[in-house]
């Protein structure tokens, strides 16, 4: 196959896989909203288009057309610089997260993700903690109060968390002896899900997962009774709508890191043994990630009104007294079992 | 040959160019009627009050240094884990007396008092009673 061919291959891909990712983040949005609603016995939006099903595209016109205020005090570049920064980053994650098996369609096998990178894990855990600095100039430039503590806090909120990510991944790269997301999604074939073998590390990587995306009940960088809206208090415009997409957008990536590290990805226990053959086995694998992904955003939203937020220093607490110390106990538990079993 | 990279910065160019499309859309069309109270920082309706870059507290300064450590083991672990199964008995030794040395700083750390978030209360010295 020469250059263009995989050129032009890659461009079609990625190009369906940003329109899929814009859609699935603006729906989220409407999601949060209805579930919201659903749990708290209200109707939620329904007025535009069927039930509310156009909700997403009027909230995009309304963003476009909102004057754009910098205030006098704030730094004009890193002011501007921040939003860039955080949606490139919640863009850039995506490209190496598997959906699917490799699917064979028009006689050419066509793998369900964008690159193969043999350090799939240690690109995605290397970009979201350039997250934090986007989070970080936007509460510094801001020339706030609130946002200078909002960035702050995040800041400190995110490092904390990324030590126990770090060693819970750690645990999973044993068990695959690869960083690369497929050799690891392929590890867990059968019911050798991760969260079976490793409940622990599940457990804290879940956790993490929360803080880093700065969901309830780990939201205090914008915890609105003190910090009015945190490290985006003065943002307005196209510049709010990009963090509020990346906040969206990182939630899918923490879903579907959590799928691929320990949920087994696309893999359904025993599906080969119903002899459906090659397409119907592949199409079912690739709903199957997309299901296991919804259910974890849903996740997302059920604790978000569950769990009342936490203080400062019980976040900081639960960070380094539980979640750090439970990461380490999770490596030697994962070595132990490794080395009974193998 | 176009490595896996390669998509990669192709993936992150086009990126770039679509959320620079949408940022200079909204130039376009969107309305720009600054006036002085608009360009205010916002606090709460009030005047404001000093300079906004305030004091805040020197324990994130120690967060951000425990996590400077420990971070740094997080990418020595890595290496380790990825060829855990090859070596068996000695690599899970090894592995072991990393996680405890590790564990030591840890539970200096926890003893030193740099994990609470408070302040630690300290203990005044005792002063010894003298007889009459």
């Amino acid at each position: 196959m020469d250059i263009w061919g995989i050129v032009i291959e890659s461009v079609v891909k990625i190009l369906f896989v940003l329109t899929i990712m814009l859609l699935t983040v603006s729906y989220l949005v409407l999601a949060e909203r209805k579930v919201s609603a659903w749990i708290q016995s209200r109707l939620g939006p329904n007025r535009v288009g069927w039930g509310g099903a156009l909700q997403p595209f009027a909230d995009v016109a309304k963003l476009l057309l909102k004057e754009d205020i910098v205030p006098k005090a704030a730094d004009k570049t890193l002011h501007t610089l921040a939003p860039f920064l955080a949606i490139f980053i919640a863009f850039s994650t995506y490209a190496v997260i598997p959906f699917g098996p490799p699917i064979t369609l028009f006689g050419r096998e066509i793998n369900l993700h964008l690159a193969d990178v043999n350090i799939g894990v240690l690109y995605v855990l290397a970009l979201t903690s350039l997250g934090v600095y986007a989070i970080t100039f936007a509460g510094w430039s801001s020339g706030s109060k609130y946002s200078l503590l909002g960035g702050i806090r995040s800041s400190a909120q995110m490092i904390s968390y990324e030590v126990s990510m770090g060693f819970s991944i750690g645990g999973v790269v044993m068990m695959a002896s690869s960083l690369s997301p497929v050799d690891i999604i392929e590890s867990q074939s059968g019911w050798m899900w991760n969260a079976i073998v490793q409940p622990i590390g599940f457990i804290t990587f879940l956790v993490s997962a929360f803080a880093e995306t700065n969901r309830l009940p780990f939201d205090l960088p914008e915890a609105e009774p003190e910090l009015v809206g945190g490290y985006h208090t003065e943002y307005s415009s196209m510049k709010f709508a990009s963090f509020f997409m990346a906040e969206y957008a990182n939630m899918i990536i923490a879903s579907g890191m959590i799928v691929m590290l320990y949920l087994g990805g696309w893999q359904v226990p025993y599906i080969e043994k119903l002899g459906l053959g090659s397409p119907f086995t592949q199409i079912i694998q690739t709903l199957s990630f997309f299901v296991k992904v919804g259910f974890l955003l849903f996740f997302f939203i059920w604790v978000r009104w569950s769990i009342p937020r936490f203080r400062y220093d019980q976040l900081m607490n639960l960070g380094w007294k539980v979640m750090f110390p439970l990461s380490l106990l999770n490596i030697v538990w994962v070595a132990v079992v490794i080395m009974l079993f193998n | 040959m176009l490595t896996e990279f390669g998509k990669i910065l192709i993936f992150l160019l086009i990126a770039v160019i679509f959320v620079l499309i949408g940022f200079l859309t909204a130039r376009i069309i969107r309305p720009k009627r600054p006036t002085h109270e608009k360009l205010l920082t916002y606090e709460c309706g009030e005047e404001i009050q000093g300079s906004p870059w305030v004091k805040f507290n020197a324990r994130f300064y120690v967060v951000a240094l425990i996590f400077l450590i420990f971070d740094v083991e997080v990418v020595l672990l890595f290496p380790w884990a990825l060829v855990y199964k090859e070596f068996g008995i000695a690599g899970f030794l090894t592995g072991f007396l990393f996680l405890v040395i590790l564990g030591i700083g840890m539970i200096y750390e926890w003893r030193k008092g740099d994990l609470e978030w408070d302040r630690p209360v300290i203990q005044p010295p005792l002063v010894k009673k003298t007889e009459n």
